[in-house]
């Protein structure tokens, strides 16, 4: 994507042409707040999240003390709302630089390479995807261990094959267009016409998957974590929804219910609103229809 | 010294119906400097020729005989990594419709500096300057070396094209149809742009037309094809001042001309044979109007006449 944006020299512009997008500013502006939730945490957590409190603060409801009330734990919901942005983040950023990553590089050698390679390929991407995303996630989870590695490690695993389906199936047609067989009429080779002629062609599709992935890795730490298999150490918002279920007080405690999911649902919606923009502003011909 | 010399060049196309000829049994050669253009009707194999001469035919297409000698080395027993090197570097292309032959997400100067990296080794500066005085060269300012293709024009996009294919210095250039599907006043300007190209550059070329008039034009010798076979070869003027061969006659006839009288313009009859299962002696027995009965019987041979050759019983 550097390399993209380089080449165009025109930094400012992709992000005024962003910031001009409306769901893009919306995106942008939820996600930097998220960020910077993330990286401030330890200024804005008003107490230590994991440190549990006086017994007479057991499950307290939203105070002046307590912006968002007290877990069974007594400790702080605000706290541990603001510190689980930073493993929600991590694991989508990491996990969805992998897959697509990997998916695009077998994507693009499978697609390129029809044949015997090609077709090798993708029977071995047919069979990362025919295996049951959850039950797999739960086995691996179970017996690598409860450790956030771990859960990078498994969502890249069963993502990747997407991106490799739709990378492949954008090549497969792109290969055949008249601008690649004229690199080919002079001189290219293959290398050259993969990753110099077809892959920037195939960068909005990357950015899609990209946000596409963040947002499953994000689901998928929350699920894991709530059925038990996340770093009980750490605090996300996956484990503050599996302790409230464990707990047994879910029915009377909302303080304790939304914070989490209300993160989780808005950091998921603001990165579709960003991917959306990014994909429409990298579409040759948009920023001449702005007027720039 | 010819540069490009072609001997009994056959490419078959493998149908499940059979071999289709597409070009069949044909030879020309270039001389260093000069333009052979290739006419005739859609089909004839003046494309198929033409790429053949960068061994450019793709499955089921196939050389299976003859030989083509670029500076009197064969290039149909090349290795692919053998002509690739060649492609762009010695042996170039303008293909028809650059709306669709430039990459859309990469800049023009991206574009044209790629091409010099991969044939030489210099380093990107270079290249970069190379590509902008290639730009100048083909009339764009090099100003617009950091535009997309989007932002050009049609004929600004098929001169992008020239200045790609030209930038390593190429000495033999194949023009497939450049002029197609642009305006006449375009049409104009890029043929001056090509032949100021081919002079400033010393180049060779084969021009590729079913345009009459631009092949006029632009070239010294002109081969008329058809069915996959060439019929008549013959210096430019001649042969449009007096076409030998009846197809040639019957071709040149179905053109309108500005000058001289306003004559009613001739279709030629029919339609050209099947190349799987082409009619016995001359092809163009059945649409010709001369035909004897020894057309049907004996192939004629690609004979002599004048500095020209015909193929044709009827002519001698």
């Amino acid at each position: 994507m550097a390399q993209y944006l380089r080449k165009t020299n025109k930094l400012k512009e992709f992000f005024q042409l962003l910031f001009g997008h409306p769901m893009g500013a919306i995106g942008v502006a939820i996600i930097t707040l998220f960020l910077a939730m993330a990286l401030f945490a330890p200024f804005l957590g008003t107490v230590d999240p994991s440190a549990s409190g006086d017994v007479d603060n057991l499950l307290m409801p939203p105070s002046s003390q307590f912006w968002f009330g007290t877990d069974d734990l007594a400790r702080d919901i605000w706290s541990q709302t603001i510190y689980g942005s930073r493993i929600s983040l991590t694991i989508g950023f990491v996990a969805a630089l992998i897959t697509v990553f990997s998916g695009t590089l077998v994507g693009l050698i499978a697609g390129y390479y029809g044949k015997i390679l090609g077709e090798v390929l993708m029977r071995i991407v047919d069979f990362f995807m025919m295996l049951p995303e959850l039950p797999l996630m739960i086995v691996l989870a179970a017996v690598l261990g409860p450790n956030m590695w771990n859960i990078i490690l498994v969502v890249s695993l069963v993502s990747w094959p997407t991106t490799a389906r739709v990378v492949r199936s954008q090549v497969l047609s792109l290969k055949e267009r008249p601008f690649v067989e004229s690199s080919r009429c002079i001189g290219a080779s293959n290398f050259q016409l993969m990753f110099a002629e077809i892959l920037p062609n195939v960068v909005p599709l990357m950015f899609a998957q990209a946000v596409i992935m963040i947002t499953e890795a994000i689901y998928a730490e929350a699920v894991l974590s709530f059925l038990g298999l996340g770093d009980p150490t750490s605090i996300s918002w996956g484990m503050m929804l599996h302790s409230v279920f464990e707990s047994g007080v879910i029915a009377e405690s909302y303080w304790w219910v939304v914070p989490p999911i209300a993160s989780i649902v808005t950091l998921i919606v603001s990165f579709s609103l960003l991917g959306t923009a990014v994909s429409d502003i990298l579409e040759p011909g948009y920023k001449e229809k702005k007027g720039f | 010294m010819a540069l490009i010399e072609v001997e009994n060049l056959k490419i078959y196309f493998m149908t499940r119906r059979g071999p289709a000829k597409a070009v069949d049994d044909i030879g020309f050669c270039i001389e260093e400097n000069k333009t052979l253009g290739l006419i005739g009707e859609s089909g004839c194999g003046k494309t198929t020729t033409a790429m053949s001469l960068m061994k450019f035919i793709k499955p089921p297409g196939k050389i299976v005989g003859g030989s083509i000698r670029y500076m009197g080395n064969d290039i149909v027993p090349m290795t692919d990594e053998q002509i690739r090197r060649l492609r762009g570097k010695e042996i170039s292309i303008v293909r028809q419709e650059a709306q669709n032959a430039l990459n859309p997400v990469l800049t023009i100067g991206k574009q044209i500096t790629e091409m010099i990296l991969e044939h030489e080794t210099v380093t990107r500066e270079t290249a970069l300057a190379r590509a902008k005085n290639q730009l100048n060269l083909v009339g764009i300012s090099d100003q617009r070396i950091n535009s997309f293709p989007h932002e050009f024009s049609g004929g600004m996009k098929q001169r992008a094209m020239a200045a790609i294919a030209t930038a390593c210095n190429p000495k033999f250039l194949i023009l497939d149809e450049p002029t197609t599907g642009l305006d006449v006043v375009v049409q104009r300007q890029i043929l001056m742009m090509l032949r100021n190209l081919k002079n400033e550059l010393n180049l060779t070329a084969v021009f590729i037309s079913h345009d009459l008039s631009v092949v006029a034009e632009t070239c010294d010798r002109v081969a008329v094809m058809y069915a996959g076979k060439i019929m008549e070869e013959s210096d430019t003027v001649s042969l449009y001042q007096n076409p030998l061969h009846p197809y040639s006659k019957a071709l040149i006839g179905a053109y309108p001309s500005l000058k001289g009288e306003r004559k009613q313009l001739k279709s030629i009859p029919g339609a050209p044979p099947s190349l799987i299962d082409p009619p016995p002696g001359c092809r163009f027995t059945p649409r010709c109007e001369l035909a004897e009965s020894i057309c049907s019987r004996e192939e004629p041979g690609l004979d002599p006449i004048d500095g020209r050759r015909v193929a044709c019983h009827m002519v001698k």
